[in-house]
């Protein structure tokens, strides 16, 4: 017997509902309902990150997070961070300037960390770092320049030099 | 999509004992970052499910008016770690829960389903044993306290009376137990993130007033049984000891007498004993000097 939900939340600033299959995780709901492929299945059990979205403003693998429980929360997704004429974010952009990306298959995720990290407004340290970006996995670009893609944002948010 | 037979949505306590009662072979969900990870490699699919994950009652840390620290069940493992009453009463339990694989984990996972799994690894375990915690059930027949200790049954077995619909609804930390305490928790992992423990270890000190005499130290163990334990032999070598540099060899080596880990693929047996006298030195002399002493 097939069971559905409906459920209600704010999407990327848009409140949103659809009806849902409660067998659903997030990442088929954002990604199937929604079309929000920036949402990637990577592992599927909550190790690699890829699936990463910002459930009020804390970060969570989709994978593991039942649809149903979306029920009034604030989602968002790498889509939510274009502005309204394609511009890409800050964040985004020293990804791409930092060379932070090959295949791009993790970068959804590790970005929506890092927009996390950005918003607490806090010059952390290089290895408090590390600790923050280190529930996503990237097979191909290392982690170095994603390190560096982050702590070159964060340095410019808080107006601060960036000591290299 | 989870091969899940059905899932019931709890809104409060009640309902979720309600619910339990009406279908006994459900199983309950919190976080699921256990549930979801075995249903998905198939060790519990086709199961039915009672989610218990949006009850906001069951979320937060206070102190209660017998002066016992409150812990939530569903409350996640990056909010303990801020939470200003753990930092200032029991600092080290958000230490330990800071450990748990990675930052999203930390956001979904609970100190709940942390022990009700009755798993032995479990980071926030060792310490929630050392500082003798009790855990409150709540089921058709009103609210259960028990020692932390009593808790676990056996490895991946907790005392839950589900067929009384009970389900674990807070975690209390008696005043007796962190008034005047400082503790240390060191997890042995072969890296730092994603990692289970291979040993976990957590120790506690109550010092005299002028410092030099251990009045209390509890120790306890993760991985170092099937279950998480204390380690009396240890703890009787410290209570009303002076503290010196001896003191803390004897009180690591007296640890073999009480542990007995097991072969497994993460580590050895000879290994774990090997690093669990050295972790008890360790987690003392940090204990004793977060308590002002010197050693
Ligand atoms: C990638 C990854 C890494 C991990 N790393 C670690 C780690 O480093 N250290 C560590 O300790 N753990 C780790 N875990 C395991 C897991 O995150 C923790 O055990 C977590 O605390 C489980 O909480 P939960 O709310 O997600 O539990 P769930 O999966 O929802 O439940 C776990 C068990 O407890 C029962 N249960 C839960 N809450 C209650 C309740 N209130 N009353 C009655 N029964 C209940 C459930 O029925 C189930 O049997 C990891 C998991 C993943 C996926
Ligand atoms: S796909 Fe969700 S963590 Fe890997
Ligand atoms: S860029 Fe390919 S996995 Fe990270």
């Amino acid at each position: 017997m097939s069971q559905y939900k409906v459920v209600h939340c704010n999407i990327n600033g848009k409140d949103v509902e659809k009806v849902v299959d409660v067998r659903a995780s997030l990442t088929d709901m954002l990604r199937n309902e929604y079309h929000l492929t920036s949402v990637k299945k990577g592992c599927e059990v909550g190790e690699c990150g890829a699936c990463n979205v910002l459930i009020d403003g804390e970060a969570f693998n989709s994978c593991i997070y039942l649809a149903v429980w979306a029920e009034g929360k604030h989602i968002r997704t790498l889509e939510g961070l274009v502005g309204p004429n394609g511009e890409l974010s800050d964040i985004q952009q020293a990804f791409i300037d930092e060379t932070a990306i090959q295949c791009g298959f993790c970068t959804p995720g590790f970005i929506m960390t890092a927009v996390e990290i950005l918003e607490a407004n806090t010059l952390y340290t290089d290895d408090e770092l590390r600790k923050l970006l280190s529930g996503h996995l990237c097979r191909c670009t290392g982690y170095e320049n994603i390190l560096r893609a982050v702590k070159k944002t964060m340095y410019r948010r808080l107006g601060k030099e960036i000591d290299f | 999509m989870y091969d899940m037979k059905a899932l019931y949505e709890a809104e409060s306590v009640e309902h979720a004992i309600q619910l339990r009662l009406e279908h006994p072979e459900a199983q309950i969900i919190a976080g699921g970052s256990d549930v979801l990870v075995q249903m998905r490699e198939g060790r519990r699919a086709g199961k039915e499910l009672i989610s218990i994950y949006m009850i906001d009652e069951m979320r937060g840390i206070s102190i209660d008016k017998d002066e016992n620290i409150r812990i939530g069940s569903l409350t996640s493992f990056s909010h303990i770690t801020r939470d200003p009453i753990i930092q200032k009463y029991i600092n080290v339990l958000g230490e330990a829960v800071d450990q748990v694989g990675s930052p999203q984990i930390r956001n979904i996972g609970t100190i709940g389903g942390n022990t009700c799994n009755g798993v032995t690894s479990a980071d926030s375990a060792s310490t929630l044993h050392a500082w003798e915690a009790i855990v409150e059930l709540t089921g058709k027949n009103g609210v259960r306290r028990i020692p932390i200790k009593d808790f676990y049954i056996k490895a991946g077995t907790v005392d839950i009376h589900a067929e009384e619909g009970e389900i674990q609804t807070a975690i209390l930390i008696p005043k007796t137990s962190y008034e005047n305490t400082y503790g240390h928790y060191i997890k042995y992992g072969m890296r730092n993130a994603m990692e289970i423990a291979s040993l976990g270890c957590s120790v506690n000190v109550r010092l005299s007033e002028d410092k030099r005499t251990i009045e209390r130290a509890r120790i306890a163990y993760g991985v170092a049984g099937p279950v998480p334990m204390r380690v009396p032999s240890a703890e009787s070598v410290a209570n009303g000891s002076v503290i010196s540099e001896s003191l803390l060899d004897e009180f690591a080596l007296a640890v073999l007498n009480d542990i007995n880990p097991r072969n497994s693929w993460r580590a050895s047996r000879d290994f774990r004993l090997h690093i669990a006298v050295e972790m008890a030195k360790r987690c003392l002399a940090e204990s004793i000097k977060r308590a002002g002493g010197v050693i």
